[in-house]
């Protein structure tokens, strides 16, 4: 089980490797599509990768609920618990 | 009470001969006169050009005119693949279309193509979307190695600007028109693949017609178009499909060394990047990337991004082409076939 900064620290990862933003952009109050310019397509890459990397599944419904990288983050520890 | 009916035993039937090996002979295209850029239809979807290709690879498409329908695209793929594969028109047996824009219920369109090709031969459409020219080339290959047929023709066309809402800003710029054909006949060594494919009916609104034919009647709805939730059938396509590409490979008995070009259906650069990485296919791999000016013809992409990359010299008269093919119903093909 990974704690919230250990989950931000790894979607950082996911984000950067797919977007190329510095890993320290990406902080918990950003929106993935206001403030870090991330699109539906590399979203749902973004999406994929963390569910591998955390064990948690994410359905698409859920996708567009993810808004900010908190969002994201509360759901996979929500996931994980 | 009478006995239980027995048969008389009298008779033996004869078993269709079919052909040892089968392979795909030549390839034709038809791609329609009008060339669309994306500069044309980024008003309407308060799009713009960059927009488009970032998120699709797309620079322009064809869209057919009211002169080029679902039939005069295929006959003219049609010509153009019996004369690559050799032979004459009159030793083409079977007639297989896949699409989903023939615009009648019915009949089916591949009557009407044979028909207009001067054939009399059995003929019948295919409903599998953009994965129909792959069920296509297995069930000719099938026919051919069945005794059921000779020469196959199998046809992908679409012409979904009809059936597209030029205002939807997830399909506007995605779909296209054109036609692709392949003549599948007998080989003296394998040149088809197994066929690995399969369906997944419960996803099937990701991709669809969005009203059915008598929601438009009884609601006096506008004409339908198709509509796609492209996230969902993008994870579909990226990680769902590359695992069937993959057992297509090792089906095949090869390796992706092995490979002289990937050809999988265009139906966004995105979707074909994702799956060349998730693959892991060697770098030299030449990968079918024609969405770039044709934008997504469903069932044609992959006969015309064939057609183009031969034509061009890309890959090699011979070689090993992974095809894969994927698209509503949700519906998969994938095969490796030897290249005409």
């Amino acid at each position: 089980m990974a704690s919230e900064s250990e989950i931000l620290e790894g979607l950082a990862e996911i984000v950067n490797e797919e977007t190329g933003i510095d890993t320290a952009e990406v902080e918990l109050d950003k929106s993935f599509t206001d403030d870090l310019d991330i699109d539906s397509l590399s979203m749902m890459t973004i999406v994929v990768n963390a569910e591998e990397r955390f064990g948690v599944r994410i359905p698409d419904d859920e996708v567009k609920n993810l808004k900010t990288v908190r969002d994201a983050v509360n759901f996979i520890a929500g996931a994980q618990a | 009470m009478s006995a239980a009916a027995a048969p008389k035993g009298t008779g033996t039937l004869t078993a269709p001969a079919g052909a040892r090996h089968a392979r795909i002979w030549g390839v034709g295209g038809y791609r329609p006169e009008r060339v669309v850029p994306n500069s044309e239809i980024v008003d309407v979807i308060d799009s713009s050009d960059e927009w488009i290709q970032e998120r699709s690879g797309i620079k322009s498409r064809r869209w057919a005119g009211p002169h080029e329908t679902v039939v005069t695209m295929s006959v003219a793929a049609a010509r153009e693949a019996v004369a690559a594969a050799g032979i004459r028109l009159d030793q083409v047996e079977a007639v297989i279309v896949s699409t989903v824009s023939h615009p009648y219920q019915t009949p089916a369109a591949a009557p009407i193509v044979a028909d207009a090709l001067g054939l009399r031969c059995v003929a019948f459409d295919i409903s599998a979307a953009c994965a129909g020219y792959c069920h296509g080339i297995s069930l000719a290959n099938d026919m051919v190695r069945g005794g059921s047929a000779g020469f196959v023709l199998v046809i992908g066309v679409e012409k979904l600007s009809d059936f597209t809402d030029p205002t939807d800003r997830s399909t506007a710029f995605i779909f296209a028109d054109g036609a692709g054909a392949a003549v599948v006949g007998p080989s003296d060594t394998p040149g088809i693949g197994p066929t690995i494919w399969g369906s997944d009916g419960a996803q099937w609104e990701t991709i669809k017609q969005n009203e059915s034919w008598l929601e438009v009647r009884d609601q006096g709805l506008d004409f339908p178009s198709i509509g796609m939730q492209g996230q969902s059938v993008f994870r579909w396509a990226v990680w769902g499909m590359a695992p069937v590409a993959q057992r297509a490979i090792d089906a095949a008995g090869i390796t992706a060394a092995d490979l002289d070009a990937f050809l999988p259906h265009q139906a966004n650069m995105r979707i074909i990047d994702a799956m060349v990485k998730q693959l892991k296919l060697p770098a030299d791999i030449p990968v079918a990337r024609d969405i770039v000016e044709t934008a997504n013809t469903s069932a044609a992409s992959i006969p015309l991004a064939t057609e183009r990359m031969l034509r061009e010299g890309e890959i090699p008269h011979g070689g090993l082409a992974l095809q894969i093919g994927f698209g509503a119903g949700l519906v998969y093909a994938a095969q490796v076939v030897v290249l005409p």
